[in-house]
């Protein structure tokens, strides 16, 4: 058991060492500065722009990024949406998977564009290796696109008026090339030493020992599964995701991929700090989000360690804990620091089930989500909390009588209400999703076309934990994670398209505020610090962020929450 | 419209890159791992048995059996329950397994089965079970394999994987093998 924290605290403290020198790496890319991998990449990204017909020194305002952006990812999700349609009768289909619904298609295209990996679908069963290809390679571009939106924002706040911010496709490609591919190149070699399938071989017949047939799936598994922590998207290869013994091997293996998720979300803070040289403004950001991320794992930690008391009472020792839906070689103690890693960042990929998870965790695992700004996602982690910086510093420059300014900039009207509207539109997607199901499933409406069978169909657990499957899957498709309490029947057009829709929303509406407030703001006259200047390099600073952030995400969610897992946990005895 | 081009060709590049050439760099490496990337087997006597790391049903009464599971230990797929923790159904279906459990094994006292051998895994496939879960069934599986109890509990203790971190696991699978062998070995002394 001891041993077992001792593995959770070991993998947190080394992804933290070794975020400082990658973020360092990272912040010398965007410079543009020397680094060691030039002599590799240099001449690959010279001919796919020569090729392209792109000018990737062209520095563009945040207008034009935006442009570049949306019209990207259109092109991307349209192809995408052809190869999951036109699966089934496409090469790259040795175990002759059939062809995706076109809802279910709309859905997955939108969800891996989007960096979500939100999966109505199986992998065994669900899709061709070509579509786990093309999967693939979005995992690595829409990773790409969240941190060239916020290489943007670190350009933007630099301590100068300009309206010249650099050049989307010329973040976007470095992002792939030098943070992401050599990271996935590692992450999958070791996974493939460790027992991970790569190959491209339809499933294995074979006779257990005792005598039965069963088949076996394997297939191109460690490249997938190392850009699905790496870039944090978190689609699985199997259907079980990374519990899923050829997924995540061994313990070791589910410390690789831990840190693997952890990586880029922790390293982009202190890359914030390097780029602008200012290491003190870094330090705090992160340690907020610490603080926030300390206090959703330790109580599910203990809770999942704990185990169930309903459980108990029928006379089994809880000693190992709660097991239902985790593995015996992970346990429980790194199965709850799992499950709240992979929802403060956006990963999303699951190392146990969530949907069985005990109380406390679940309620946890969807704070997590619902506030979304601690660590966060592959570059746009950064982005939700400028949100509630800005928000932060137009409050406290309220209360003690200054000018709202942040590194030297005015925040005024404009920007605080893009900045409000953007805090607000998280709450509102979840809450009005969840209200909608909630509806359908409290009066067992008859669905139609959109599901079949009545609305209540679509649940696997009763109850307040019926409530908390339809509040995770908004929860998780806002937050753009992609985990699920997977109990919920979701591939029917009724979740395919409302969660599509809510994932499409939540999304490109959070990347377009926050580079709409930076880019504004960086057009504005560089005022000098003075005395006058509210300071955001402190700790009373960071103290004030973090009311923020715990006021808008109590606000809003506390009463789903309560009805939800509060709920179960008071009925659970 | 050249944009849209521009776009276009900007994409496909980054497939070749991201889909085709990392895809086939990590295959080529893979060809150095262990089975050539294919996922590890287990044979005997030459004949492929099953896959190390995926667990798989055993409820003969002459074997050690593994965890309940979701899927049945189809490997063709894959899931958990995903049973929240308070629901009815789901804990008379442990009170079920818990129940089951100690008709097949009488000696036992409930309080010493432990929790993974009585709750259903996250993948349906897992390989592993708890040092205690494979104790506990010692004194059936020696009693039905007419072997010597503390062989078949030195055998269980052998196949404990210990690790510097992390829980200790008995892979099913392997402790079944060796168990075969050791009925082998005591059928032939006895018939020598």
């Amino acid at each position: 058991m001891n041993t077992e924290l001792f593995g959770v605290i070991s993998i947190f403290i080394i992804s933290i060492v070794l975020a400082i020198p990658i973020g360092k790496y990272i912040a010398k890319v965007y410079l543009g500065d020397k680094t060691f991998l030039d002599p590799i990449f240099n001449p690959i990204e010279k001919f796919i722009f020569k090729i392209s017909g792109i000018n990737s020194t062209e520095e563009m305002n945040w207008k034009q990024h935006l442009k570049a952006l949306l019209s990207i990812n259109m092109i991307w999700f349209f192809l995408c949406f052809f190869v999951l349609l036109f699966q089934g009768s496409l090469f790259l289909n040795p175990d002759n998977n059939p062809s995706m619904s076109p809802d279910l298609a709309f859905n997955t295209a939108i969800s891996f564009v989007v960096n979500c990996n939100l999966q109505h679908y199986s992998g065994e069963s669900g899709v061709s290796y070509l579509s786990q290809m093309f999967l693939m390679f979005l995992q690595f571009v829409s990773a790409g696109v969240g941190m060239a939106a916020a290489a943007m924002i670190f350009t933007a706040m630099k301590e100068r008026t300009t309206d010249k911010l650099g050049n989307f496709y010329d973040y976007f490609i470095k992002s792939c090339t030098r943070i992401l591919l050599p990271l996935s190149v590692i992450v999958a070699t070791v996974l493939a030493f460790s027992g991970t399938p790569m190959d491209f071989d339809s499933k294995d017949s074979i006779t257990t020992l005792q005598g039965d047939h069963v088949d076996v799936s394997r297939g191109p598994a460690a490249a997938f599964i190392a850009i699905k922590h790496i870039g944090t998207n978190g689609g699985g290869f199997f259907g079980a995701n990374s519990a899923h013994p050829l997924e995540n091997p061994t313990y070791f293996t589910n410390g690789i991929e831990l840190w693997a998720q952890l990586i880029i979300p922790f390293a982009m803070i202190f890359a914030l700090g390097f780029y602008l040289k200012k290491k003190k403004l870094s330090y705090v950001i992160f340690g907020v989000m610490t603080v926030g991320f300390l206090l959703l794992v330790v109580p599910t930690v203990m809770s999942e360690m704990n185990g169930n008391p309903a459980i108990e009472k029928m006379g089994i020792a809880q000693t190992t804990g709660a097991m239902e839906g985790k593995e015996v070689r992970f346990g429980p103690a790194i199965s709850g620091f799992w499950s709240i890693a992979t929802t403060v960042i956006s990963t999303g990929s699951v190392n146990s089930m969530h949907d069985s998870s005990m109380p406390v965790s679940g309620a946890m695992e969807l704070l997590a989500m619902m506030v979304n700004a601690f660590y966060g996602g592959c570059g746009v982690g950064i982005l939700n909390f400028y949100i509630f910086i800005i928000l932060a510093v137009f409050i406290s420059g309220l209360m003690v009588g200054r000018t709202p300014e942040f590194l030297g900039k005015k925040i005024e009207a404009r920007e605080v209400k893009i900045a409000a509207f953007i805090a607000i539109l998280h709450p509102l997607l979840i809450l009005s999703g969840t209200a909608l199901a909630s509806y359908f499933a409290a009066h067992d409406t008859a669905m139609g076309y959109w599901f079949s069978g009545n609305a209540t169909g679509w649940l696997n657990n009763p109850g307040h934990h019926g409530f908390s499957e339809m509040l995770y899957e908004y929860t998780s498709s806002a937050a753009n994670n992609g985990s699920g309490f997977e109990g919920l029947g979701d591939n029917n057009p009724f979740w395919n398209i409302t969660t599509g829709i809510v994932l499409l929303l939540s999304r490109f509406i959070p990347i377009v505020g926050p580079l709409a407030i930076a880019g504004l703001l960086a057009n504005k006259k560089y005022i000098p610090e003075s005395a006058g200047t509210l300071k955001t390099d402190t700790s009373i600073f960071g103290v004030m962020v973090f009311a923020v952030i715990a006021i808008i995400a109590a606000l809003s969610f506390f009463p789903a929450l309560a009805l939800g897992p509060l709920a179960e946990y008071f009925t659970l005895k | 419209m050249k944009n849209i081009f521009s776009l276009l060709k900007l994409t496909l590049l980054t497939i070749i890159l991201f889909a085709v050439i990392y895809p086939l760099a990590i295959y080529g490496i893979a060809q150095f791992a262990p089975n050539h990337g294919k996922g590890e087997t287990i044979s005997v006597n030459g004949k492929v048995v099953g896959y190390q790391k995926i667990g798989q049903k055993f409820d003969k009464s002459n074997y050690f059996w593994g965890r309940p599971s979701a899927v049945d230990y189809n490997a063709a797929g894959s899931a958990g329950s995903n049973k929240g923790p308070s629901n009815a159904e789901y804990l008379a279906l442990v009170q079920k397994r818990i129940d089951t459990f100690m008709i097949v094994h009488p000696y036992l006292k409930k309080s010493e089965i432990p929790s993974d051998m009585v709750t259903a895994s996250g993948s349906g496939l897992d390989p592993n079970i708890s040092p205690e879960g494979a104790l506990i069934q010692v004194k059936r599986v020696a009693k039905e394999r007419k072997l010597a109890e503390d062989k078949v509990k030195a055998l269980v203790e052998s196949k404990i994987n210990t690790a510097v971190v992390g829980p200790e696991t008995v892979n099913v699978l392997e402790l079944n093998v060796a168990l075969d062998q050791l009925s082998k070995k005591g059928s032939e002394i006895l018939s020598r």
